[in-house]
């Protein structure tokens, strides 16, 4: 297999000790195996994220993604941005949108780059790692360095919201996407494909603003995958990830409910397949332990 | 914002003679596509927090051409907004609706018109002003800041109540209390923070706002 080179954008959330570690954990583990090699974006910064709009504006939203922009295009040229945080890669692409239809727009943020001695030429790809696994991949060559199974553990696939709406993945449907279902089946577990809450929102950045509201969004999210016999929720998504697996204990205490069902990356279900220990595949990160899983990384 | 600010800004306005819908147009982010609206309602039932906000993206849209200035900026619908993009990719018009309703809190907000003490767009400015500082977002000083935003007595209170999951996540190494003393950020933070007043130097510009 060719080696495959990226320039990576990590995100805040996946940083050291940060809420999304363990995501980061998997996905260097999971490219090892794969033999792809992610080059960080030197310095970069934080994409806005989904409630930016509302201090930060227009520009300014768009001027900060495009610094990340020209460092990768000045640094590693070529190399298509690759982001695993479904927000970070909603940002940056929403912004090269906006760029690549504008050259106004285009024109204003040089002029704010400027301000730091940078500049945008407007030749960056951006891309989510589920994409790059798909598209320059693909689900056959995923298998080939599989070691272990993941046979008899049903996985609800929770897509999400924004690895699926608005951009979503080449050839998906934004009401039923399947491509976590077949990642599920490629490396042997049992993917539930009815499971209804699957393109559901977890509420988001809401999650810390309006909690009662998100927290139901979450309840069903969760009850759901019970509903359909799942043993663990699996995302794409670290806002996602936190939001469905940290809250459940608060729910139960404050709705006496009983949730207690773990939430994985991916990722992480990847580097076990790769036959990854446990540590490799971030699964100490867990609030709600994903047992099973770690009975096939001791096998 | 001062009284005199929120005076400054809404003279800037006076050219619109009350025709809002071409302010918006004009002013707020995509606001270009909001006359395209046909008023079928799908963003309405297609929102997860739509049975808790008083105007759908649908009713805001009429309301805009119907020129009700204050009841749209004054409502705290586009600060439910949860970046979900369900209302986006089912509008059969093709409506950035997600983007028109942000576009609009930002406007709002700008304004010093949007819902005082609305708790999203509370913690969204704390977003914004927390990821600004360093470059990147600080996780732990940013759930502190949004605790404590009514007062020390309630920030102590929800702290408390949520010390089992904060204890949780620091055990599973995705919480450092370190980052309290700094944390994350970019090296060239100077470079990055002149970016951010230059793109915001020409947004107030082009806008009309007056910081």
């Amino acid at each position: 297999m060719a080696k495959k080179e990226y320039a990576f954008y990590p995100g805040c959330s996946s940083q050291l000790k940060a809420s999304a570690s363990n995501y980061l954990v998997s996905t260097n583990a999971m490219c090892k195996a794969l033999d792809v090699k992610l080059t960080e974006i030197p310095d970069w910064n934080c994409c806005g994220a989904s409630v930016g709009y509302c201090e930060g504006g227009e520009l300014p939203r768009i001027a900060i993604n495009a610094r990340n922009f020209a460092q990768a295009e000045t640094h590693l040229p070529g190399q298509d941005i690759v982001a695993t945080c479904a927000a970070c890669w909603l940002g940056a692409r929403e912004s090269k949108e906006r760029l690549d239809a504008s050259s106004q727009l285009m024109k204003e943020t040089n002029e704010a780059l400027a301000a730091a001695g940078l500049h945008y030429k407007g030749e960056v790809n951006i891309r989510h790692m589920v994409e790059v696994l798909i598209e320059d991949f693909g689900y056959d060559e995923l298998k080939k360095p599989m070691k272990k199974s993941l046979e008899g553990i049903k996985f609800a696939g929770y897509v999400g919201c924004q690895t699926n709406r608005p951009f979503g993945i080449d050839g998906e449907s934004f009401e039923n996407p399947l491509y976590l279902d077949k990642m599920v089946e490629t490396f042997g577990g049992e993917a539930l494909t009815s499971y209804d809450q699957k393109v559901a929102c977890c509420g988001g950045a809401l999650a810390f603003s309006e909690p009662e509201k998100s927290q139901k969004q979450i309840r069903d999210i969760v009850e759901s995958a019970y509903d359909h016999g799942a043993e663990m929720i699996v995302t794409p998504c670290p806002l996602c990830q936190a939001n469905v697996e940290v809250y459940q204990s608060e729910i139960n205490k404050k709705q006496g409910t009983k949730l207690n069902m773990p939430v994985l990356y991916y990722s992480q279900l990847m580097t076990i397949a790769y036959g990854g220990s446990a540590k490799e595949a971030g699964l100490n990160g867990q609030l709600i332990r994903a047992e099973k899983l770690e009975r096939i990384a001791g096998k | 914002m001062s009284n005199a600010n929120v005076q400054a800004n809404l003279s800037n306005l006076a050219r619109y003679q009350n025709n809002f819908l071409r302010e918006v147009e004009e002013r707020v982010e995509e606001g270009h596509m909001v006359k395209m609206c046909m008023q079928c309602g799908v963003c309405a039932g297609s929102c997860p927090f739509g049975p808790d906000w008083e105007h759908s993206p649908q009713k805001i849209f009429m309301m805009i051409r119907a020129g009700k200035r204050e009841e749209v900026l004054g409502s705290d619908s586009m600060f439910m907004c949860t970046s979900c993009y369900n209302c986006i990719v089912r509008c059969p018009r093709e409506l950035p609706i997600t983007h028109i309703m942000h576009g609009l809190a930002n406007y709002a907000h700008r304004l010093g018109l949007a819902p005082k003490g609305q708790p999203t767009r509370v913690f969204a400015t704390m977003f914004w002003n927390n990821l600004t500082k360093k470059g990147r977002v600080n996780e732990l000083t940013l759930t502190l800041g949004l605790y404590f935003k009514d007062g020390l007595v309630s920030g102590i209170k929800t702290a408390l109540g949520m010390q089992s999951i904060g204890l949780a996540m620091l055990l599973a190494k995705r919480l450092n209390p370190m980052e309290i003393f700094g944390g994350h950020g970019v090296k060239d933070l100077k470079g990055f923070h002149a970016i951010v007043a230059k793109a915001k130097e020409i947004e107030d510009r082009k806008k009309g706002f007056t910081a």
